[in-house]
């Protein structure tokens, strides 16, 4: 892209926690893996008359502990408060919500292309799904209440993210963060995290944000956003270039043709009458409450991934392949010191989880018993290296095509050999111990 | 027997002694209301069927159970609930049309405390639709009538069952009180009424009005039998957030003891032009009886009062037009255009005071007012223990009086909204009759003082036993 514009771009990004019941009701939160629509629903998902909500502690607790974990402040004094819009999947005509005093406020998430800054998180509920379908040939829409009222994190950007990839690297990053507090699944293909980015260019050498956005919405995977905003970017792009400016407006990504598309226009731009819910008392962070979800929040991710470089030296490409949630990490590193303590190489144990060659579940297991099966997939067999010659002898006879292929230089033909004599002395036997002989016999005859 | 006067004091007695069994009572009230609730139209719903198979069943624990009175506090009493009370598997309309076939697959967190405490539901009272209203006739259906004087309103917005309890359908009636409508009919059927402390009684399952505002409360005969059933109601309820982990005091056990000593505030703002001068002097005699009784009489100020119905008229549209924003027309029967008039010039107010660049100079602004009023009502309890007010400044009102004007409407409530405002508990008491109409006296404490407003309420109840005088369906 040429210099003359300036991509400025905010994120919004919504994941759907995984506590055990829903935000506002005993309600199981588990709308993914629902057997049939509308069964885990009460008066209080549904919005039925006279019912209230009651707080899900555990959710309120989780935001805290995201928002601390971006590096967030937090408001000693938040409530929840109601945004008002009709829907047919929102059941009570407004959705609960946080308005001018979220959780959390003020934070950032360290990208290759700078900080971004956080402005704040905040916890809200999701609401119920619409489906579209034909019923006895008829087309209707059904609406499915069990995500209704399912815990809602929403994560807000300041305009710093500045092209679609440094969107791409945040997106994956916040990702990353929330798996790793283990407070959410965010998958993406069924909804469980969403993201939306509001994208404007604004002239090089100007100071002030453009007085318009395009929110980009409901994509559902990291090259989508960034296709999409590459594409939204080549658009404005053009509009500004003609001296007109971009509509403000909602707009969709269709992956198929690789466009963005007008969802809703400005014009129809909703007042949500935000006030406080008369149903939910303010929440108060007293200093042991909120001393006792900051001994929850693990070790930040960067610096596990900088110590287990130092005293490991297993690099942080390969650590992102090992876990994703703290208490993996914290399993891991246990086994990585007993390893480190028995002399045993971490990176050789590392490589063989990483390329799957020895299965092992961290939770399931116990360190010791980890460490036996890595013990047990490199042990070696004892054979003397006169029984060894034998078989290796009778190997090189039986291939004279590899042998041959061996000494004109195909150096993959040493494999081959090495798989032969362990076969044939049905034995595992240490690699370069083997290569070792082998070549010194081919070299002897 | 004249079973249609008795209180449930009386009718507990009689139980237990076998006098009369819980079917003869309950099928006394079916017949009563067969009789006359075709001129009262206090009922919107009738549960006689259910109604007669617990008496049946009651009559059985009697005989077999020597304790089950201790166990069920309300055994065999006859209730009638307000529409607002979501009752499982029985309609539940709030005197709107809009849900007017609604039939809930579960009970409020207080119909099953009743259910559970003995009592029987006689069925669903009529209302003014979704709580807007003084006087009854905002329901949606036929405006229930004064047993006292069939041509004048009984008082909303539980207008049901304050006439049905004044005519014998039931020994109690259920309401809900957000910013009179308790109070205002137990004062025009001469009834005792509570309107408990904000966060005393489960809002949960009864349909929201305003939600910071609504009291779940309840209308009797006596001071003893009110104070009966809040013991059953009051508590904690982990379905609702705004309930509280305070003690429920035994309010029946206290009763009879002197209020000597007792100070007694009057507002002054309180007692101004429009105050109708015999409901005036009914209250002034009634202040003589309390100071006969040991009490000392002062006047206080609550400066603030000439802005409470201007907040309040402001904040509880706002949290209207919010809680019935769920009646979209795609899940209920009624679409939004059949809302009554009342229900859409709140959802209109409300909606305006909301709105961004409105919020501000509406709804926050409000909202400061009401910690005034809160705090007026405070300071006013550093000085005396209680606060006595009329119910309403004019006698109950002629059907249609006041349907064209709803400014005058909401002026009939001006003596009880602050007390909504504040959040505090509000009693009222009967304090005898003008012109063969009842008057009502209002009692205010702080919050939670429930216990003392029934200790004073008994005594003068004991002294002049109005509750005695029965409707006779003038101008019928």
């Amino acid at each position: 892209m040429d210099k003359k514009y300036q991509t400025i771009i905010g994120m919004e990004t919504h994941a759907e926690l995984k506590t055990l019941s829903k935000m506002f009701c005993g309600c199981k939160n588990d709308p993914f893996h629902a057997e049939k629509p509308n069964i885990y629903t009460c008066p209080v998902c549904l919005g039925l008359p006279g019912a209230l909500p009651v707080a899900n502690k555990k959710a309120i607790e989780w935001t805290v502990k995201l928002g601390l974990a971006l590096g967030c402040k937090i408001n000693s004094f938040s409530k929840f408060d109601r945004k008002h819009y009709f829907y047919p999947d929102l059941p009570k005509g407004y959705q609960i919500s946080q308005y001018d005093l979220p959780f959390c406020y003020d934070g950032k998430v360290e990208t290759s292309f700078g900080p971004v800054g956080i402005t704040r998180v905040h916890l809200e509920e999701d609401t119920g799904k619409l489906i579209h379908q034909k019923v006895n040939g008829r087309n209707v829409s059904l609406i499915d209440f069990n995500r209704s009222s399912v815990p809602l994190v929403e994560v807000v950007t300041e305009p710093e993210i500045y092209s679609s990839a440094q969107a791409k690297e945040y997106a994956k990053k916040l990702r990353q963060i929330i798996r790793y507090l283990d407070i959410s699944d965010c998958d993406m293909e069924k909804g469980g995290m969403r993201l939306e980015a509001n994208i404007s260019l604004m002239k090089e050498g100007e100071t002030k944000l453009p007085k318009y956005k395009v929110e980009l919405k409901n994509i559902n995977s990291f090259r989508f956003l960034e296709k999409g905003i590459e594409y939204e970017i080549e658009r404005q792009k053009e509009i500004l270039e003609k001296g007109l400016t971009p509509d403000q407006e909602t707009r969709g990504y269709n992956a198929e043709k690789n466009i963005t598309y007008t969802q809703r226009s400005k014009e129809e731009a909703a007042d949500y009458r935000y006030f406080p819910d008369p149903d939910l008392p303010p929440i108060r962070f007293n200093n042991s409450w909120l001393n006792e979800i900051k001994s929850s929040v693990p070790e930040p991710l960067e610096t596990v991934f900088i110590r287990w470089e130092k005293d490991f030296k297993i690099n942080k490409q390969l650590s992102e392949l090992l876990f994703e949630t703290a208490d993996e990490a914290k399993k891991l590193e246990e086994v990585f010191s007993n390893l480190s303590k028995s002399k045993l190489p971490v990176d050789k144990f590392v490589n063989l989880v990483v390329h799957k060659k020895i299965t092992i579940d961290l939770f399931k297991q116990s360190v010791e018993e980890i460490i036996s099966i890595y013990k047990k997939s490199v042990a070696v067999d004892d054979i003397s290296d006169e029984e060894l010659k034998k078989i290796i002898d009778k190997i090189i006879r039986a291939n004279p095509q590899a042998v041959r292929d061996l000494k004109a230089g195909k150096t993959q033909s040493i494999n081959f050999l090495v798989g032969q004599v362990m076969r044939e002395a049905k034995k595992k036997i240490e690699f370069q111990r083997l290569k070792g002989l082998i070549i010194s016999m081919l070299k002897m005859s | 027997m004249d079973l249609l006067g008795l209180t449930i004091k009386d009718v507990l007695e009689k139980l237990k002694t076998g006098v009369f069994s819980c079917r003869e009572l309950t099928e006394k009230c079916f017949v009563n209301i067969k009789k006359n609730d075709k001129k009262i139209n206090a009922f919107l719903t009738l549960n006689e069927e259910q109604a007669l198979k617990k008496a049946n069943e009651y009559d059985e624990l009697i005989k077999n159970d020597k304790e089950i009175f201790d166990k069920k506090p309300l055994l065999g009493i006859p209730i009638a609930l307000k529409d607002l009370y979501t009752t499982k598997n029985l309609r539940t309309t709030a005197g709107s049309k809009i849900i007017g076939d609604y039939y809930p697959p579960f009970d409020a967190t207080v119909t099953k405390k009743l259910i559970n405490a003995g009592a029987i539901i006689i069925g669903k009272t009529n209302q003014d639709a979704w709580g807007h209203g003084s006087s009854g006739e905002n329901t949606d259906y036929e405006p229930t009538r004064n047993p006292y004087d069939l041509s004048r309103v009984p008082g909303g917005s539980s207008s049901g069952s304050g006439a049905a309890v004044a005519y014998g359908a039931a020994l109690v009636g259920t309401g809900t009180d957000t910013g009179s409508s308790i109070r205002l009919p137990a004062g025009f059927c001469n009834l005792i009424g509570l309107k408990p402390t904000y966060g005393r009684v489960s809002r949960y399952g009864i349909i929201a009005m305003a939600s910071s505002f609504d009291t779940i409360g309840h209308m009797t005969k006596t001071v003893y039998d009110n104070a009966k059933v809040l013991e059953v109601t009051a508590g904690l309820d982990p379905y609702d957030s705004t309930t509280v982990p305070i003690k429920i005091d035994q309010y029946t056990k206290i009763l009879g003891q002197n209020i000597k000593g007792l100070k007694i505030g009057l507002p002054k703002e309180y007692f101004v032009k429009g105050l109708d001068n015999k409901v005036n002097n009914s209250i002034k005699d009634s202040l003589k009886i309390l100071e006969k009784l040991g009490a000392t009489v002062k006047e206080v100020s609550l400066p603030h009062t000439y802005y409470a119905m201007a907040a309040y008229y402001i904040l509880v549209p706002s949290e209207v037009s919010s809680n019935l924003s769920r009646y979209d027309g795609i899940r209920y029967g009624g679409a939004r255009e059949i809302f009554g008039a009342e229900a859409k010039r709140r959802i209109m107010l409300g909606s305006y005071t909301l709105s961004s660049g409105y919020y501000d100079a509406y709804y926050l602004k409000a909202a400061k007012v009401r910690t005034l009023i809160k705090q007026d009502f405070e300071k006013a309890f550093k000085e005396v223990d209680v606060l006595v007010t009329p119910i309403s400044p004019t006698l109950p009102f002629k059907i249609g009086e006041k349907t064209d004007d709803p400014l005058q409407m909401y002026l009939s409530d001006i003596c009880l909204c602050p007390v909504n405002l504040a959040g505090i508990p509000g009693l009222s008491v009967p304090s005898g009759f003008v012109d063969g109409l009842p008057v009502g006296m209002q009692i205010i404490g702080p919050q939670f003082s429930e216990e003392l407003l029934y200790k004073v309420a008994y005594l003068f109840e004991q002294e002049t036993q109005y509750y005695k005088i029965r409707p006779q369906f003038k101008n019928g």
